[in-house]
């Protein structure tokens, strides 16, 4: 049963209510503050933070992924599409096996950032990163193709090449997990 | 009475059925249906003489017959051997042949290179199904494996000999469905290889139809190779007038485009009927065809990942309420994406699609 009376004429001055309210208020200015001034700074990732996904290259630079598709058939959000080809003669510094994605589109709409991709993939081709998808004014700009996927060449784009490996490649295996 | 047929009684785990005589242990199980059934990797029903090389099909017999009930001391090719009166067959329900079959998986993959990412041949794939089902998860083999160069066997068919399990289907079908063999098995023992004497192509109207047996991606359609993954096509079932065959076969579409076509497979993943290499290899046009209608995929098979069977669409509501308008559309994916290309028509092309066909504009360094 609520009480419902009349508020006296005090009450209806709100004063003490706005007071209780602003000294709340006051109260934060000492607190710690929850925000952080993004991109200047940047808040640490879990160590099995799922970010954009980037196609791996081995240490020569050759593209792993062979197009089989299983991360496509994984993908719960049918983000992944991808079409595959023969490596011709003169190729082999390209990809690594004669099979290879001549093109591979995430569409980051659809994409939940699940995973399922990176733990199908039977060539260490794909991997979530510790980045997210950078947002765009437009739609279109969410399609993403293998030049905007692929992992910089290790050999022509080293300091990329590691930024892009993250802070998770550097620390020793057994801290990985 | 020779004429009359006899009936025998047998019992497969637990399962007694009456067959005729002279059904071999592995018929009478497939009759049963089910989990009993032996797998079998070299024996095809429509080929005479097929069997018993691969082992995997091995079974205990508990009791010979009832007039001679005693155990047969080894395990049993199902395969090869006939049913008795009153035999006791066991399958699932032995140990000793879950332990056999484990290990035959373990021989079959020990020359095998375990190329799925590459084969066309995954998600189709016995040998895939069979190490799935009865294998172990690593391998103990250590050395090198047995690795040959891969050929083709005339304009449409590619051999990749490391991946043959030597079964001999594909001699069999050269052998009966066309009146001379051009191809067969060189070589003996580790060396052993099917092969045609100095890459002689094969110019026969029903050779096609060794794709289609051929348990692992040892044989493969050139027509269709790399061009995708088959669990991405959708089977229909679709016939026409073939002069040379019944031209009841199987379509892999994408889209409208007919990326591949192979004989209806049963149950047991055996051709109903063979079909010639025109309808095989020539007619990849939707119009060529009279679709009867999409192609029933087991469910745990991966090829109808993604078919969604038996779906009701609800109702669209917006036009409606828009006053007949349809909503704006905000994209369309085909006007930003690159896969699937209307310009490029992957059925069109005789090989595998390379760079020349993608027309690579950013070629990395």
């Amino acid at each position: 049963m609520v009480e419902r009376k009349p508020m006296t004429w005090v009450e209806r001055l709100y004063m003490w209510n706005i007071m209780k309210g602003m000294w709340i208020t006051f109260r934060h200015i000492f607190k710690k503050k929850a925000t952080i001034s993004y991109p200047e700074q940047k808040r640490p990732f879990s160590p099995v933070f799922r970010g954009l996904q980037i196609l791996n290259r081995d240490e020569e630079g050759r593209e792993n992924c062979t197009a089989c598709g299983l991360c496509a058939v994984a993908c719960p959000a049918e983000a992944i599409t991808m079409e595959g080809a023969e490596r011709k003669k003169g190729e082999e510094h390209l990809y690594r096996e004669e099979k290879y994605a001549a093109k591979y589109e995430i569409n980051m709409l659809r994409c939940i950032f699940c995973g399922l991709c990176e733990e199908a993939c039977p060539k260490d081709a794909i991997y979530l990163s510790e980045t997210f998808a950078p947002s765009n004014y437009q739609r279109k700009g969410f399609i993403y193709g293998k030049d905007d996927l692929l992992i910089p060449h290790p050999k022509t784009n080293p300091v990329e090449y590691k930024k892009a490996l993250g802070n998770r490649a550097n620390k020793p295996q057994h801290e990985q997990q | 009475m020779a004429d009359e047929k006899k009936i025998f009684k047998v019992t497969i785990d637990n399962i007694t059925i009456e067959v005729e005589a002279g059904t071999s242990i592995l018929q009478a199980a497939r009759s049963i249906g089910g989990d009993v059934v032996p797998p079998a990797m070299c024996y095809y029903s429509k080929l005479q003489g097929s069997g018993g090389k691969c082992r995997t099909c091995l079974v205990e017999v508990t009791a010979g017959s009832t007039a001679d009930p005693r155990p047969m001391p080894k395990l049993v090719a199902s395969c090869r051997t006939n049913v008795m009166e009153g035999m006791v067959v066991k399958s699932i329900t032995s140990e000793r042949v879950i332990d056999a079959r484990n290990g035959v998986v373990e021989f079959l993959l020990i020359n095998h290179p375990l190329d799925c990412p590459i084969c066309d041949q995954a998600g189709e794939c016995h040998l895939q199904d069979l190490s799935y089902e009865h294998g172990k998860e690593g391998t103990r083999y250590e050395f090198q494996r047995r690795t040959f160069e891969k050929h083709d066997l005339g304009p449409y068919i590619q051999l990749h000999m490391t991946r043959c399990i030597l079964c001999y289907r594909c001699v069999f079908v050269a052998d009966q469905l066309t009146e001379k063999r051009e191809h067969g098995v060189l070589d003996r023992g580790d060396h052993s290889e099917i092969a045609t004497y100095i890459e002689k192509a094969l110019h026969n109207d029903f050779i096609g139809n060794v794709i289609d047996v051929c348990p692992v991606g040892a044989l493969t359609d050139r027509t269709f190779r790399f061009k995708n993954r088959v669990w991405f096509l959708k089977p229909m079932d679709a016939h026409r007038d073939c002069p040379k065959c019944s031209g009841k076969v199987t379509l892999w579409n994408r889209g409208d485009e007919v990326y591949r076509v192979t004989a209806r497979k049963n149950q047991w993943g055996e051709v109903e009927e063979w079909i010639c290499n025109d309808c095989r290899f020539q007619k990849k046009k939707t119009s060529d065809w009279i679709i009867e209608g999409p192609t029933v995929v087991s469910r745990h098979s991966v090829i109808s990942q993604g078919h969604y069977v038996g779906t009701v669409n609800p109702k669209e509501f917006l036009p409606a309420v828009m006053g007949g308008r349809n909503p704006r559309l905000l994209m369309d994916i085909h006007t930003v994406s690159e896969v699937n290309d209307p310009e490029i028509q992957l059925s069109k092309i005789e090989g595998p699609a390379t760079s020349d066909v993608f027309g690579e504009e950013e070629k990395q360094e």
